[in-house]
Order: C-alpha cells, then sequence, then structure tokens
C-alpha cells in the first residue's frame, strides 16, 4: 500500500459569496465522503484562508517571517486528506468523491523517506 | 560454406530478428516486466535478447517461435539481473501488479500476455500527452529513444530527459501495471485511441518537413491499432479508429504526384486506392455501427466518412449529402470547432460554396481555429470558386503563413500562382 495526499484547491473569493446552508451542505459531503473511505483515509483537515498564512524564510543566518502565503495563486489550498491506496487508479477513485466545489483536487504521492 | 551461403543466412536471420522486432517487440518486453517489476531493467534484457538471437539464430537456426524464444531468453536474464542486484533492486520502487504471477512460464502458452497492461500504463491519463505518446512508441512498438526524437522532430536529450520522466513518475505515482477496472475501461480505452490516432494523424500529414508522410508513423499506429483489436475484439471504438486508419491510409499511394505535389481527393487516382484496406475497414465499420452499440462512436462516424469517399467511383460522384448527414451526427455527439470545419467544408460541395463559405465564417471567432491553417486553405477554396478573387488570394496567404509542410506549401503556393495567371 502507498500513501497520497490528497489537496483540495478552490477560489477563495468564492467562499464570500456562499451561504450558510451551502456550508452546512458541503460539510454533509465531507461527512459521507469520510464514512464511504474510512477505509482509505488516514487524516483530513481544513485550513483558513491564505490571508492567515505567514512565510518563514532563512536567508543568510536569519529568519524573515512574512505575511502571506508563499506563492500568491487564484486557486488556493484549502484542506487536504491523507489517504492510502494500492496504487495511483485506486487513489484517483478516491480523489473524484472529494468534494471540491470551487477548484478541484491534486493527488500527490507520499514519498517514504528514511530519516535513520 | 561459401561465403554467399553464410551471407545469405546472416540476411535471413537479420530479416527474422527485424520481423520479431516488429511484430513481438510489445509482447516480449510486457511479460519480462512482469518479472523485473522495473521499465529499465526489463528494456534492457529485451534489447540482450534480441542482440543475442543475431548469433544464436546464425549458428543454431531460426526457432519455430521466434517470439517465445525471445521471451525466455530475455526473462531468464531479467531474473539472473534481479538475483545479481538484489539489493540494489529493494530501493527502487517497483511497478505495482496484482499477483497472478506466471513467473513459473515455460513454454509459449504458458505466458500470461501483458500487452494490455503495458498499453494501459503508457496511455495512463495521469501522464502528459506527448509523455504517453513516447512511451507508447519507446515500449510498445520498440522505438528507440533517437527514433522516437526523430519523429517528433526534438532532440535526443529533451526526447531522452521526457521519457525518464515518465517512467519516474509511473514508478513514483504508483501507476499500475494493470487492466483498469470494468467501470473506469471506456474512458482509458479512449485515452489509448487518442494516442494512436495521434500517432497516425502525424504520420499521415507531418506537421512540417519535406515529406508529406511519415510512413514509419503511420505503420506503427497501424501495428498499434491491429494490437489492439486482437487484445480487446469485443470494442467497437478499437474497431472504429481500426477502420478509420485502413479507410484514410488506402490512398497513400494517391496523395501526392510523382514530383511530390499535393493531390487533391478530387484529382487522386482512384483505380490506385488499396481496396483490400476499403473492404478490411467497411467490414470494421459494419461491426462497430451495429444497433447495439448506439450512440455510435466518434471513430466509426469519422470511418464512416472515409467509406463514403472511399466508394465514390469519382470526386463527381461522391455522396455529399451523406458526408454531411454524417458530419451532423458527429457534431452532436463530439461538438469541436475542427469537425464543424470539416462539416462546413463538405456542405459547401453539397449545397454549394456560398453555403460552405456561410458556414466557415459562423466558425471565424472559434478561439480553437485562430491560427489553423485549413480554415485558411477553406475558405480560399469557397472564395475561388465563387470568383472572389482578391478575397481568395488574402486567403490562400493567410493559408501559407499557418502550414510548415513544405508539401502543403507548395500546393497553395501554386493556387496563388493560378489565381494571378
Amino acid at each position: 500500500m502507498s500513501q497520497y495526499l490528497i489537496l483540495i484547491y478552490g477560489d477563495e473569493a468564492s467562499w464570500d459569496r456562499t451561504s450558510p446552508e451551502f456550508v452546512e451542505q458541503l460539510h454533509k459531503e465531507h461527512a459521507a465522503f469520510l464514512q464511504a473511505n474510512a477505509g482509505a483515509v488516514r487524516a483530513g483537515e481544513a485550513l483558513h484562508r491564505t490571508g492567515t498564512a505567514t512565510s518563514i524564510r532563512k536567508d543568510g543566518g536569519g529568519v524573515t517571517v512574512t505575511d502571506g502565503p508563499f506563492a500568491e495563486t487564484k486557486e488556493a489550498l484549502g484542506g487536504f486528506y491523507l489517504v492510502e491506496a494500492a496504487d495511483l487508479d485506486e487513489a484517483i477513485a478516491v480523489a473524484q468523491q472529494v468534494p471540491a466545489p470551487f477548484g478541484g483536487v491534486e493527488v500527490r504521492p507520499i514519498r517514504a523517506v528514511d530519516f535513520d | 560454406m561459401t561465403d554467399d551461403v553464410t551471407d545469405a543466412v546472416a540476411a535471413e536471420v537479420a530479416a527474422a530478428v527485424a520481423d520479431a522486432h516488429r511484430h513481438e517487440w510489445a509482447f516480449v518486453l510486457a511479460a519480462t516486466v512482469r518479472v523485473t517489476r522495473d521499465l529499465d531493467v526489463a528494456e534492457e534484457c529485451v534489447q540482450d535478447a534480441y542482440a543475442k538471437a543475431l548469433t544464436t539464430w546464425a549458428d543454431g537456426g531460426i526457432p519455430r517461435r521466434p517470439g517465445a524464444w525471445l521471451t525466455t531468453t530475455a526473462r531468464n536474464r531479467a531474473l539472473d539481473a534481479m538475483r545479481r542486484d538484489a539489493t540494489l533492486r529493494r530501493s527502487l520502487p517497483l511497478l505495482l501488479l496484482d499477483e497472478e504471477s506466471a513467473m513459473g512460464a515455460t513454454t509459449w502458452d504458458d505466458f500470461v500476455d501483458d500487452r494490455l497492461r503495458l498499453i494501459f500504463m503508457c496511455c495512463h491519463p495521469a501522464l502528459a500527452e506527448e509523455a504517453r505518446i513516447a512511451l507508447t512508441l519507446r515500449l510498445l512498438c520498440g522505438l528507440t529513444t533517437a527514433e522516437v526524437a526523430r519523429a517528433f522532430l526534438v532532440s535526443e536529450p529533451t526526447m531522452a530527459a521526457r521519457i525518464t520522466r515518465a517512467k519516474k513518475k509511473i514508478a513514483a505515482a504508483g501507476i499500475p501495471y494493470q487492466v483498469p477496472r470494468a467501470e473506469e475501461l471506456p474512458a482509458r480505452v479512449e485515452a489509448v485511441l487518442t494516442v494512436v490516432q495521434l500517432l497516425f494523424t502525424t504520420g499521415h500529414t507531418a506537421p512540417a518537413g519535406d515529406d508529406l508522410v511519415r510512413r514509419d508513423l503511420v505503420e506503427r499506429a497501424l501495428d498499434l491499432a491491429r494490437m489492439l483489436r486482437t487484445l480487446l475484439p469485443a470494442d467497437p471504438s478499437v474497431a472504429g479508429l481500426l477502420a478509420l486508419i485502413l479507410l484514410t491510409d488506402a490512398r497513400r499511394d494517391t496523395r501526392a504526384a510523382p514530383d511530390g505535389r499535393l493531390l487533391l481527393l478530387a484529382e487522386q487516382d482512384r483505380t490506385r486506392w488499396d481496396r483490400a484496406a476499403i473492404t478490411e475497414g467497411i467490414d470494421l465499420i459494419r461491426e462497430a455501427l451495429a444497433r447495439r452499440h448506439r450512440p455510435p462512436g466518434r471513430y466509426a462516424l469519422m470511418a464512416a466518412i472515409a467509406a463514403v469517399h472511399a466508394e465514390a467511383p469519382s470526386w463527381d460522384d461522391t455522396d455529399w449529402r451523406e458526408v454531411v448527414a454524417l458530419y451532423d451526427l458527429l457534431v452532436r455527439l463530439w461538438p469541436s470547432p475542427v469537425v464543424a470545419l470539416n462539416r462546413a467544408v463538405a456542405l459547401g460541395f453539397a449545397a454549394g460554396p456560398a453555403d460552405g463559405l456561410a458556414a466557415l465564417d459562423a466558425l471565424a471567432a472559434e478561439p480553437q481555429l485562430a491560427g489553423y491553417g485549413y480554415l485558411s486553405a477553406a475558405r480560399a477554396d469557397f472564395l475561388r470558386r465563387l470568383g472572389r478573387t482578391a478575397e481568395a488570394r488574402t486567403a490562400y496567404e493567410e493559408a501559407l503563413l499557418l502550414t510548415e509542410n513544405s508539401v502543403e506549401r507548395d500546393f497553395l503556393a501554386g493556387r496563388l500562382r493560378q489565381l494571378a495567371g
């Protein structure tokens, strides 16, 4: 089995135009997704907007802390699921079910790194 | 043994190896990948097996089943390599395949035909289209990187990097060495057919260069379509694509004059069209358009259009209304500006150049057709037939700017000269 990270991207501006009913419905969809894929999902979280992001870079000897995300893009990372799957086809089959009303999802294989 | 006899044997062996290369490569490689679960190692072992065949067959005779001999030889090499590098192998990501292992296969009939797995892996939608095409030529047709690079007019290092990147993605992302599940199959077959059709169209009218046709690419596309037909005999879209390739390629000997000048469908010598290919194509269309396969597939409809031309005894006898009707169906099922353009051209012949021109001009705003040379060329032709010479000239000049195939350029330049004269 391999692990894959499903990254959920979406246009943040679209969220400003949503109703409470829409958000409630979306939560239900995520709950249904989780229930249907309980065997595969290892973790998953939603993120606050990129307006809350802080970037930290080390250059020379110093550390620079700045407001905002690493890269400004129209579609921003809004949440993720960590899933276990036999292969990419299985991961895609799970990823297809992830609600992503204002964008889409990206599947990235987790690279096993030996830290010893 | 005299030198003549030695030469004759060597030539016979070389021909047998070349034949096995063309017809058995995919099978041998697919069977070897099952052992190595690594594409590079498998390719090396298969290359070695073909090299060994040249000497072994010259000494001991050509085996009765060259494919079986090559498969056994390549797999034995692979098993040796695996044993030797057992530790190295553990550190590489291996291809993912379900355990339907045929490791113990000793006779030809025991080898599982893994070609479908190889095809679906090479044409996986998670790979970029250009990578799918490169992998298909390399792994299924056995072309060298240099040959693949030449086919797509890029440098060898560029192509080598493209192939390496694709192989890395297959291993790292876990693109499986498997035939997709039934519910995914139609879409995945479609992805495979797109690759084969792209190869064919690239070969049929080379986008650039001095030859109108890249015969090597056309032959490879035909080989691949036939292979798919063998492996997926019940699939109507496979039958449709094979029919389309056969019917289009049936005109191969008549598309250019002896001096290399492009000949239009209207000017081609229809007695020299390949009748065997046409008959085979039409039989395949009948099967693909059978009632149980409704709605009809895209390739089958395109093949049916080619069949209308193939069956018309002359240009003037072409059933243009039938062609337009088929295009209408095609546009409805697979809306695309290029199909709409072809429909407009057919309409110009069915109903006259004024109607054709109106249909073309309705497409002028299509962003996908901006910079598409055939749109300008088709407009130019209708304008010429309507006697609107000045406008026709502008359109031909536009078309000339947009094509890089020198045979097509000569044709357009010739038309321009006729207008001037």
